[in-house]
């Protein structure tokens, strides 16, 4: 090729103590191209694009940007350069407009004004070349999630971005507004811009991308012409073995009812309602998924059931046991009454990352004659117990008094699902099973679910990957604004309607209520 | 496991060490400036604090009220919770050290008034560190806020009780009547002579004892029961204590309680070890440098034990310093002590991580 590549890496290498997490890696991007980067959770990506940003220096290594060697030492000199980058978790301000959110660092002048007038000129201009549709005096909290996306693409586009960088861009969106979103990016690779974009759904990169790169422990072991390959190709150089994406299983068969939600509401502290009369059924021996975009009451119904917020209005009914607003049960009694549950958010909730792995494995049963004297804890005892449950689900390293926080995503998740499951519980809550778990441990565990549901556990599956509710779940619940507005049996189930009914689009209009 | 580690003595002794060094060397420039030899002052300085038997006492007398006011911070720390009101709560436990003693002086022995003057201590404090706990568990009230103006709170009613029922007639200032001999705690040359071993006399008495005995109760408590669990959980991950079905407020306020307990035993070191008699401002600021020995001690009961030595030392040896050495008054030996603060509790991060990242880099490679 004759023209210079939009960005050209040679050789880059980083190393953080003893982890390489970037090493030896080049990467050539076309102009006007998407090129998709994919690979396990600790491949490297995140590490690499930080890198191309500046926000890590490489230890070894150069980048050309259109052919010109260049040094990028902080955010600054990349915005310089052209890049721009859209994070995970957006950096917005949420109670500005979309206007001062865009000219946030890049006001021009000491008096706001002249710049905003300037601003909105650009924007203006930008909107309409590149098809961005947004109201940019929007306050950004009242947008979407999709929107508030697009604030961020249209924001690095302002600062003169012509290669842009996207990170999981599509964790939080509906399909169909993931794409929305594709259509944005085609759009914007026609008038000229690169886009470089993370994810480790293969089905994105497919739909999406002219080339694709692939990540594994820090390496970058293949490129590849998007067209010229196919999912199971590209999932097997992820991993670097055969990988089924589907879960095998039987048919449920489901038994007594265990659990009950009786018009269950909940309000909080503002008042808003955050679940509405919600009611449902699951019975022993089934898996029920709750499929939802987060943050559409899947928490909330999360923490109702499992003790840690008090209902508002409605029942529950458990193990014979009826809670009412009056005869509430805290997390502790509830696991007294056979209610194990794995959080949605292991660090937050499920671990204390600074404990030794034995004391995390504990948490929640910690008061449980098993593990105390009449006055001192029995310490041995929790640590031949961790050690015993380590090597029985496959912990690595298997060391009791290694801190949690050094352990790797997929194995903190198993010390989590192993302490919840060996309490031989009668339901199960499961939130975000395999979030941030690479791929060879999320189908462990999933054979794990499996496998208690054959044991007769009833099991109330939370998760935001569709794929993972439709594999897994025997019946198929929708969640939506704080209401459950659908169900449908897993076979009956396919990514399209569930989308629709994620967006409550089968029931009324999509765009508003989405984070209402 | 291949993971970079940071030797453990980096931490423990290293890096306080090397901000201890610091803050030596800064006081040796403050001393040149007034003109004196810093290397004579530190002579003087250490000979005092730790050169012949009764400065020793001292300086172990003043790291006694350092331990308990250092292990209440500590424990409350370790929960999440920064009680400043140690000063507040030693006064007001050192009230009722003072009352256990003025009410049973004359009517039991020692052995009987010691376990009812410690309950005292630790009620009377628990009871002033109540207030600010209950009002954060239930009201959501800063605890910082509520236990410093419970300081001030403390001094004002201490004087009013003092005034109102326990001053002694005639007396040049304002102190209850001195307590019968049987209230008074066994000083440590006594203790010691009763197994034939003499030293010279100090202030030093058998509450430094009870000053042990507390840090391995509060060793064992943090570490070795559920109840330390808890408040660990709770110091770490106030959304885990929640998933766990930890009460957090109950936790709050048990922690605290125990923490002015610790800091109430101030009283039996100054009250009813030392100046048998209830006074005012007894507790001398023991309270606040309780917070910078926990800093030090890194919330550990080792640590906090060495860290209070080393200011019990400060104390000692810089009042032998301005004793020896009259242009440097004692306001420069606290603007020494405030030196060590400031490198080893304010100050702690700026060698910290690049010490740190040292130390990883060499085991990695």
């Amino acid at each position: 090729m004759t023209t210079p590549y939009a960005i050209e890496l040679r050789g880059i290498s980083k190393r953080f103590g003893a982890v390489q997490a970037n090493k030896d890696i080049s990467l050539q991007v076309p102009a006007a191209t998407i090129h998709g980067i994919i690979g396990e959770n600790g491949a490297g990506k995140s590490t690499l694009m930080s890198i191309i940003y500046g926000f890590y220096e490489a230890d070894k290594g150069e980048i050309d940007i259109d052919g010109q060697l260049t040094h990028i030492r902080n955010s600054q000199d990349a915005i310089n350069a052209g890049i721009g980058m859209v994070h995970q978790h957006f950096m917005l301000v949420e109670n500005f407009s979309v206007l001062e959110n865009i000219i946030l660092g890049a006001e021009g002048g000491s008096l706001l004004k002249e710049g905003v007038q300037a601003a909105r000129k650009e924007l203006q201009r930008l909107e309409e070349e590149y098809k961005l549709d947004v109201d940019i005096d929007a306050i950004v909290e009242d947008l979407p999630v999709g929107l508030q996306q697009r604030v961020e693409i249209l924001k690095a586009l302002y600062r003169g971005a012509k290669i842009l960088i996207l990170d999981e861009p599509t964790g939080v969106l509906t399909p169909q507004e993931a794409d929305h979103l594709f259509r944005i990016l085609k759009a914007l690779k026609e008038q000229g811009v690169t886009v470089i974009i993370i994810t480790h759904k293969l089905r994105e990169i497919l739909a999406l991308t002219d080339n694709v790169s692939v990540m594994r422990q820090g390496e970058m072991v293949a490129h590849r012409e998007t067209a010229l390959t196919n999912k199971e190709e590209l999932a097997e150089l992820m991993v670097g073995k055969k990988v089924r994406l589907t879960v095998d299983k039987s048919t449920a068969q489901p038994t007594d009812t265990i659990l009950s939600a009786k018009n269950v509401s909940w309000f909080d502290e503002q008042g808003i309602e955050r679940l509405k009369n919600v009611s449902f059924d699951l019975k022993a021996g089934e898996i029920v998924g709750i499929a939802g975009v987060s943050g559409n009451g899947q928490s909330e119904l999360l923490n109702v059931l499992s003790g840690i917020t008090p209902l508002s209005s409605g029942e529950i009914h458990f193990n014979n046991e009826i809670i009412t607003t009056t005869n509430t049960k805290n997390p502790q009694q509830m696991r007294e009454l056979k209610m194990a549950h794995v959080p949605e958010d292991r660090h937050k909730m499920g671990l204390v990352t600074g404990f030794e792995a034995y004391e995390a494995a504990v948490l929640g049963y910690h008061d449980s004659p098993a593990y105390n004297g009449k006055v001192l804890l029995k310490r041995k005892a929790m640590q031949s117990e961790c050690l015993e449950r380590m090597q029985k689900w496959d912990v690595r390293p298997p060391n009791p008094y290694l801190k949690t926080a050094n352990f790797s995503g997929g194995n903190q998740q198993k010390i989590v699902i192993a302490r919840e499951v060996e309490q031989n519980p009668d339901a199960l809550l499961i939130g975000q099973p395999t979030r941030g778990v690479d791929i060879g441990a999320i189908e462990n565990i999933h054979e794990e679910i499996v496998k208690l549901r054959d044991a007769g556990k009833a099991i109330l599956l939370v998760s935001v990957e569709l794929d993972e509710i439709m594999a897994l779940s025997d019946r198929i619940l929708v969640m939506f604004d704080g209401a459950i507005v659908g169900e449908v049996s897993a076979k009956d189930a396919d990514e399209k309607t569930l989308g629709l009914m994620m967006a409550n689009a089968l029931n009324e209009d999509t765009q508003t209520g989405a984070q209402a | 496991m291949n993971q970079p580690k940071i030797p453990v003595w980096v931490n423990i002794a290293l890096i306080p060490f090397i901000n201890i060094m610091l803050a030596l060397f800064v006081s040796a420039l403050l001393i040149l400036a007034i003109g004196q030899n810093p290397i004579e002052a530190a002579g003087y300085l250490l000979y005092g604090a730790f050169g012949y038997q009764e400065g020793v006492g001292y300086t172990l007398y003043y790291a006694t009220n350092l331990i308990f006011t250092g292990l209440a911070v500590s424990i409350a720390f370790k929960a999440g919770i920064f009680n400043i009101g140690g000063e507040g709560q030693a006064y007001i436990g050192g009230l009722g050290v003072g009352l256990a003693c003025l009410a049973f002086d004359s009517s039991l022995p020692l052995f009987a008034i010691v376990p009812i003057a410690i309950l005292g201590g630790a009620a009377f404090g628990a009871a002033w560190a109540f207030i600010p706990a209950y009002l954060n568990a239930k009201r959501g009230s800063h605890v910082v806020i509520t236990t410093i103006m419970f300081n001030f709170i403390s001094f004002s009613l201490m004087v009013y009780i003092m005034d109102h029922w326990l001053e002694k007639e005639g007396a040049m200032s304002l102190r209850s009547r001195d307590f019968e001999e049987s209230a008074w705690l066994p000083s440590m040359q006594d203790i010691l002579a009763t197994f034939g071993i003499q030293i010279d006399s100090s202030p030093l008495n058998a509450s430094f004892i009870w000053a042990l005995i507390c840090c391995v109760l509060v060793w064992g408590l943090i570490w070795h029961t559920r109840w330390g669990y808890q408040l660990r959980t709770l110091g770490t991950s106030t959304s885990a204590a929640v998933y766990a079905g930890i009460n957090n407020g109950k936790v709050t306020i048990w922690v605290m309680l125990i923490s002015g307990a610790l800091a109430g035993f101030v009283g039996l070191n100054e009250i009813m070890g030392f100046n048998h008699s209830l006074l005012l401002n007894f507790t001398a600021g023991y309270g606040f440098a309780g917070i910078a020995v926990s800093l030090m001690g890194r919330n550990h009961p080792v640590g906090i034990v060495l860290a209070a030595l080393l200011f019990g030392a400060l104390y000692q040896g810089g009042s032998e310093l301005a004793f020896e050495l009259p242009s440097i008054t004692p306001d420069i030996v606290v603007a020494i002590q405030g030196l060590v603060i400031l490198f080893s509790g304010a100050l702690e991060h700026m060698f910290k991580d690049r010490i740190e990242s040292f130390f990883l880099r060499r085991s990695a490679a």
